[in-house]
């Protein structure tokens, strides 16, 4: 279904029922290349944007002589930002129409920025990367197009901006269109489905509504395709896992047994009178009640916070895991990661961190480190000592316990983990699994 | 017989999955509670995150003595029939000692004082973790929020040094003096937030329905006429009106909107309807545009 300003009931909000319909995209951009005033214009276009907030951009825009609209000051939040006109740092923006609601990671696209890149993706189902029309594929580009690749996002839309400035050429949008076509192919993401759109932000042009200036573009409009993107397919069913994040004991006269295992399901689904596998311990048994709130249930699905018991008496705390009994993970102490680092202090061999993957926490020490990816697919380096802010590299780490993993091409979230500074408690890393050791 | 299958509501297991983050991560959390709905949904949301088990920990209010007097019963009662811990601190504490001076005039609130209080708050309970009701949706500064945000012994918020957040992971480690605010429900919007309440029948105070109230218009905001607490201009002319709330704040700078949504599905209804943003009607946000992040900054929640 599709939403244009000649509609006749322009409901600002849709029907969408809480939580149901979402589709969470990442924007990536190089500075200049219009960003900001995509959102802002798909904001403004779908009426997302209030009275008063759209008071707030034209006198902005009026006071600063811009003889239009400057949309980017819909998004552009914080105050060091307002100034330098430049977007620092992820930001969440909130849409709707009538068959779906959006959130939108906004991330900035300097070089300096990988960080918050990966960071902006690593939760998004789509991720549409902008291309300047006029200065084509360039390295920032790649970079936006490596990390689509590398956190696996498989609907990717390489929106070919200003077209305006162009002349509306199809020559450059195909030139534009072949290159990172080409690009695809060097990649190992077969599943990834990318998708192209000329528009024109700052005119509106195949944003919301078709331009009547690029006949020759046959597809849909941004927000058409946006609208179209079955969100139930878009990430990976994997094999079922659950993370224990807390016991619930009540300890109260009316619930004096009740040991209940609250977590997040990630992946499949469980069933009552499933057979699963407690890790570490190994120890098996059968789910016996899946818990929501008030009420017990047969099945939940993956994406759900429920909590489980189970039919004999099993030693579980915090960072152990459920899974079905011929569904087991990969348990091992050393691995090999693609790692993201995100720190100013580097990342160095033999350095120890606290690792998180999900819920469970361990210490971690660098074993290995010889390898840098290139992010514009030139290749990798080679021999070298350290991983600086923004680089991603492969690693090879040893952990205090055993953790219970997938790689991270078969299961996103349980193919992932962050690295924190012991010293400073920051997050500094981000891994994608590739292999146990 | 048919099988039950749980349907995922994403934003409701995301808000779940964090508070149980927090019990696990965090030593003394405390959910800051002001009465309005947002934090009423938190409440919510807490029960389902360990129940059969209570909310295992304590609510706390900063009271600024500006209150509507029916958020301040509502709390009360919900607090009784959960068998809530509350607890109540008192910006009037602070301007009575001299710690914090009272605005005066025109366009006078008690919404910055609320920092000093809630500082004071945090380091008498020594709380590790301060459980809002913020969004992201709500305001442009509160989009780049973190769900864990690490406060320093001031509360401030460094903006440029904020932790990455990555899939679903939460990192909590925080050095002595440092304190998290975590926010469940960021990813909520005003919508989500009000349909969930219809959904789930949540009840909330009665100043959010269509009310009779005795009113004054400045600046094309409907304000509470209530001398004790809202400043008033004799030429400003009191008429009553049937208005509701959409944001309860203090009465002295929470605007009405004229409304007959009396139940709260006119209420939904309405605010799909709407074209002004809920901090809209919030006054002291308008007073500069860096208005809600320089208050961030200093602590301000």
């Amino acid at each position: 279904m599709s939403y244009t300003k000649t509609q006749t009931n322009p409901t600002p909000f849709p029907l969408v029922k809480v939580g149901m319909g979402h589709l969470k995209i990442a924007t990536a951009g190089s500075v200049d290349d219009g960003k900001s005033t995509l959102i802002g214009r798909l904001l403004y276009d779908t009426k997302s944007l209030t009275t008063d907030k759209l008071k707030a951009i034209e006198e902005k825009s009026k006071q600063r002589g811009f003889d239009y609209l400057d949309f980017s000051l819909a998004t552009d939040g914080l105050i060091a930002e307002r100034e330098q006109g430049i977007t620092i740092d992820v930001a969440h923006i909130y849409f709707s129409t009538p068959a779906k609601s959006f959130i939108i990671a906004d991330s900035p696209g300097h070089v300096e920025y990988t960080r918050n890149m990966v960071t902006g993706a690593s939760n998004a189902q789509a991720s549409i990367i902008l291309v300047d029309a006029r200065n084509g594929v360039i390295e920032q580009t790649y970079r936006h197009f490596f990390i689509n690749n590398l956190l696996r996002i498989k609907e990717v839309i390489v929106a070919v901006n200003k077209m305006d400035l162009v002349n509306f050429s199809e020559e450059k949008f195909q030139t534009i269109k072949n290159e990172i076509n080409y690009l695809a192919t060097k990649s190992d993401f077969e599943a990834q489905k990318i998708t192209f759109i000329p528009i024109s932000a700052l005119n509106g042009d195949n944003v919301v509504e078709k331009s009547t200036k690029m006949s020759w573009y046959q597809g849909e409009t941004l927000l058409d395709y946006l609208e179209n993107i079955d969100t139930t397919l878009t990430n990976d069913s994997a094999n079922a896992r659950f993370p224990i994040q807390t016991v619930i004991r009540p300890k109260t006269a009316e619930y004096h047994d009740f040991r209940a295992y609250a977590g997040k399901i990630y992946g499949g689904d469980f069933s009552v009178g499933d057979p699963v596998l407690v890790l570490p311990s190994l120890t098996k048994s059968t789910i016996k009640n899946i818990y929501f709130f008030d009420q017990e249930f047969d099945t939940a699905l993956s994406g759900s916070s429920v909590s489980i018991t189970l039919t004999n008496d099993v030693n579980v705390s915090r960072g152990d895991m459920i899974v079905k009994i011929d569904e087991i993970p990969t348990i091992a102490k050393e691995l090999e990661a693609t790692i993201c680092w995100m720190d100013k202090e580097p990342l160095q061999n033999a350095q120890k961190y606290y690792l998180k993957h999900g819920v469970n926490d361990v210490q971690a020490k660098i074993t290995h480190l010889s390898t840098i990816l290139k992010t514009d697919f030139s290749g990798v380096e080679e021999n070298t000592t350290a991983l600086t802010l923004n680089q991603i590299g492969d690693i090879q780490i040893k952990v205090s316990k055993p953790l219970f993993f997938d790689t991270y091409k078969k299961h996103k979230y349980n193919g992932a983990f962050i690295l924190i500074n012991p010293k400073t408690n920051n997050t500094v890393g981000v891994g994608f699994i590739k292999s146990p050791l | 017989m048919t099988k039950k299958i749980l349907k995922v509501n994403a934003l409701e297991s995301e808000a779940i999955y964090i508070f149980r983050e927090v019990i696990a991560q965090f030593e003394r959390p405390v959910l800051l509670f002001s009465g309005g709905k947002d934090s009423i949904t938190l409440v919510r949301l807490a029960q389902k995150a360990f129940y059969p088990a209570k909310i295992p920990f304590p609510l706390l209010h900063i009271d600024t003595g500006h209150n509507f007097p029916e958020t301040i019963a509502f709390r009360d009662k919900l607090v009784q029939e959960l068998g809530l811990e509350l607890i109540i601190r008192n910006v009037q504490d602070n301007i009575d000692n001299g710690k914090v001076k009272e605005e005066q005039g025109r366009y006078s609130s008690r919404n910055m004082l609320q920092t000093e209080t809630l500082l004071d708050a945090i380091e008498e309970f020594d709380f590790d973790a301060c459980i809002g009701g913020a969004r992201r949706d709500e305001e442009k500064a509160r989009a780049k929020e973190r769900i864990f945000s690490v406060r320093d012994d001031f509360g401030q918020w460094d903006e440029k040094n904020q932790r990455p957040e990555l899939f679903d992971m939460l990192n909590g480690r925080i050095e002595l003096g440092q304190n998290v605010r975590v926010f469940p429900i960021s990813n909520w919007t005003e919508l989500d937030v009000w349909s969930y309440i219809e959904k789930e029948q949540i009840k909330i105070p009665s100043i959010y329905f269509a009310h009779k109230r005795k009113t004054f218009i400045r600046d094309g905001f409907i304000w509470s006429a209530n001398d004790d607490v809202v400043y008033r201009d004799e030429y400003e002319e009191v008429i009553e009106r049937t208005v509701r709330f959409r944001t309860v704040g203090d009465m002295s700078c929470t605007a009405a909107v004229i409304s007959d949504a009396a139940t709260i599905d006119k209420v939904v209804e309405e605010i799909r309807d709407a074209s002004i943003s809920e901090r809209g009607a919030r006054i002291d946000d308008s007073r500069s545009e860096a208005a809600m992040e320089k208050r961030k900054q200093q602590g301000y929640f």
